[in-house]
């Protein structure tokens, strides 16, 4: 097998593909590559029909196919080449590409860097240990998204949906527009993970209920779904016998969470978090091996493509920047969760910074009223009262580099939440 | 009248008592932290607007062709204008933008294309 070269290899075309590659050939670099397993580039944005999309990046309201399409106009402006039905085998610790595709076979590409953005997946049924039988019409709520927005069918009629994160609320106003009555979302939690304009538009709009602190806790049908079981949790998630109700229903959809896909990361050897499931990386975006960088939700789970296309410019840049081989002094700042935060990416920072630095995590509750503290060693650095922090939106603060003076490595930056008087 | 509106502008959500006179007319609105919660219960009491998106069967091609309204349309209209959608077929190729039904339900929006969808090869 003969071996192809390219400067920058990047895996995945959806929105953190197309960003990175934008910018690395905005940044003078001639070869490059983009590899999508799909037939189109695009990503999950392809069946993200609703609108919402952009807000942040673009100041106005598109939706999921508009925003991609705008990145996808501007790579074929930028001649960027993205070969679509080919899928990656494996990434190699130096950047050898295994992918193979109809039309060109199995293939291997040597890079000078590799960008990972292959995206996350949903949760399956496996993972939540539900009981019940193995009948049809159990999906995700990704997987019954794609039916209806790209293949253009129902996959059916009478719905409950286990999860109330945002895919899940969106699937209930899509599933009733197009004639499908949904007659209950299920959140196991006492509170939602989606936003509160989804919770407004998605299920009061259309009088569907949300039952806080219930789980699926039976599943039956021969063939077939034929009903579900909702029991009331207890505060340690536990259901409470008697408070069984039945649902008739022929399809469960399951909006219960999103894992980042890694698996071609871990088999290039690149540390994985296990508060984020993505990549440890530094503010460059560099993964644990030199030279292979993540970007978008294969490194975290956002809940705006906006953020994922601003983090992928900057990981497309740093890209660029390390085949020009310019290399900065290896000091690492770490980075630790403290109170009331999870998975904070990057998880260390190049001391001096080369440019500003923006720290994003997740609150691991809610907190009303609270302050984001960010310190190293006793010292303050950055301060942020905000009304509210809540799982479902991930907090993100830009620190100027001129902040990061005086710091050598020799003790973690801590980012917490600091409660405020209620 | 009284309604209760939760606000969608931000992930506060507060929780709004909106006071309503005989007219319809807003006379009050508590509870919101900032004036766009204010803005948004006027709107939501008096006339509660949403954008549409859905998708159309289209021939000559396998994929559908995703749609939405031009601009925000009344709510009431939305079971009308969905029943509208259903019977709705395009044929590719479809430019983004193109408009796929003029002056939905008298409302005066257009129905455009979301996305470029070329003929099947």
């Amino acid at each position: 097998m003969n071996r192809e070269h390219v400067d920058i290899l990047i895996i995945g075309a959806g929105p953190a593909g197309l960003a990175s590659a934008i910018a690395a050939r905005e940044d003078g670099i001639e070869s490059l590559l983009v590899l999508e397993r799909e037939s189109q580039p695009g990503g999950i944005l392809r069946q993200c029909i609703h609108n919402g999309f952009g807000l942040h990046r673009f100041s106005e309201e598109l939706t999921g196919p508009e925003y991609a399409q705008r990145d996808i106009d501007r790579a074929r402006e930028l001649k960027i080449p993205i070969e679509c039905d080919t899928t990656v085998l494996s990434v190699s610790p130096d950047r050898v590409v295994t992918c193979i595709s109809r039309e060109n076979g199995l293939r291997q590409i040597e890079a000078g860097a590799v960008i990972l953005a292959m995206g996350c997946r949903e949760r399956p049924r496996g993972a939540l240990c539900t009981p019940g039988t193995r009948c049809a019409g159990i999906y995700s709520a990704g997987t019954a998204q794609r039916f209806v927005n790209l293949e253009g069918f129902m996959p059916g009629q009478r719905v409950v949906i286990l999860g109330s994160g945002d895919i899940g609320l969106i699937m209930a106003r899509r599933m009733t527009l197009q004639g499908a009555k949904v007659l209950a979302c299920v959140e196991i939690m006492p509170y939602s993970s989606g936003l509160n304009r989804n919770i407004v538009q998605c299920l009061q709009d259309y009088d569907i209920p949300l039952y806080l602190s219930h789980t699926v806790t039976d599943i039956k049908g021969r063939e077939r779904l034929e009903s579900v079981t909702v029991s009331r949790v207890d505060e340690r998630r536990r259901p409470i016998p008697g408070t069984e109700m039945e649902f008739e229903c022929d399809t469960l959809l399951l909006s219960v969470g999103l894992i980042p896909e890694n698996e071609l990361s871990e088999g290039a050897g690149v540390s994985i978090s296990p508060a984020t499931s993505g990549a440890v990386v530094s503010d460059s975006f560099e993964t644990s091996v030199p030279g292979i960088f993540a970007c978008g939700n294969v490194l975290h789970v956002h809940d705006l493509v906006d953020h994922v296309s601003s983090e992928s410019f900057r990981a497309g840049h740093a890209a660029a920047a390390f085949v020009r081989s310019e290399k900065r002094e290896s000091v690492f700042l770490f980075v630790q969760d403290g109170e009331g935060v999870r998975g904070t990416v990057p998880q260390k920072i190049q001391l001096p910074p080369a440019q500003d630095v923006t720290l994003m995590f997740r609150p691991s509750g809610v907190f009303r009223n609270a302050s984001a503290v960010i310190s190293c060693g006793g010292k303050e650095l950055f301060r942020r009262k905000a009304m509210i922090f809540t799982p479902g939106e991930m907090a993100s603060y830009t620190l100027k580099a001129d902040s990061f003076a005086g710091l050598d490595g020799s003790e973690p930056l801590t980012v917490r939440i600091e409660k405020g008087a209620e | 009248m009284e309604q209760m509106i939760t606000c969608i502008n931000c992930p506060v959500g507060c929780r709004m008592k909106v006071t309503l006179n005989e007219a319809k007319e807003v006379v009050s609105v508590e509870g919101n932290t900032c004036p766009r919660g204010r803005k948004y219960a006027m709107q939501e009491c008096t006339l509660p607007l949403r954008m549409i998106t859905a998708v159309i069967p289209a021939e000559h091609s396998a994929t559908p062709l995703s749609v939405k309204t031009a601009a925000p349309v009344p709510k009431h209209l939305i079971p009308q204008i969905m029943k509208q959608l259903r019977q709705l077929r395009v044929s590719a190729p479809v430019q983004m933008g193109q408009v796929i039904l003029p002056d939905i339900c008298g409302t005066g929006v257009n129905l455009i294309a979301t996305r470029p969808l070329p003929a099947d090869q």
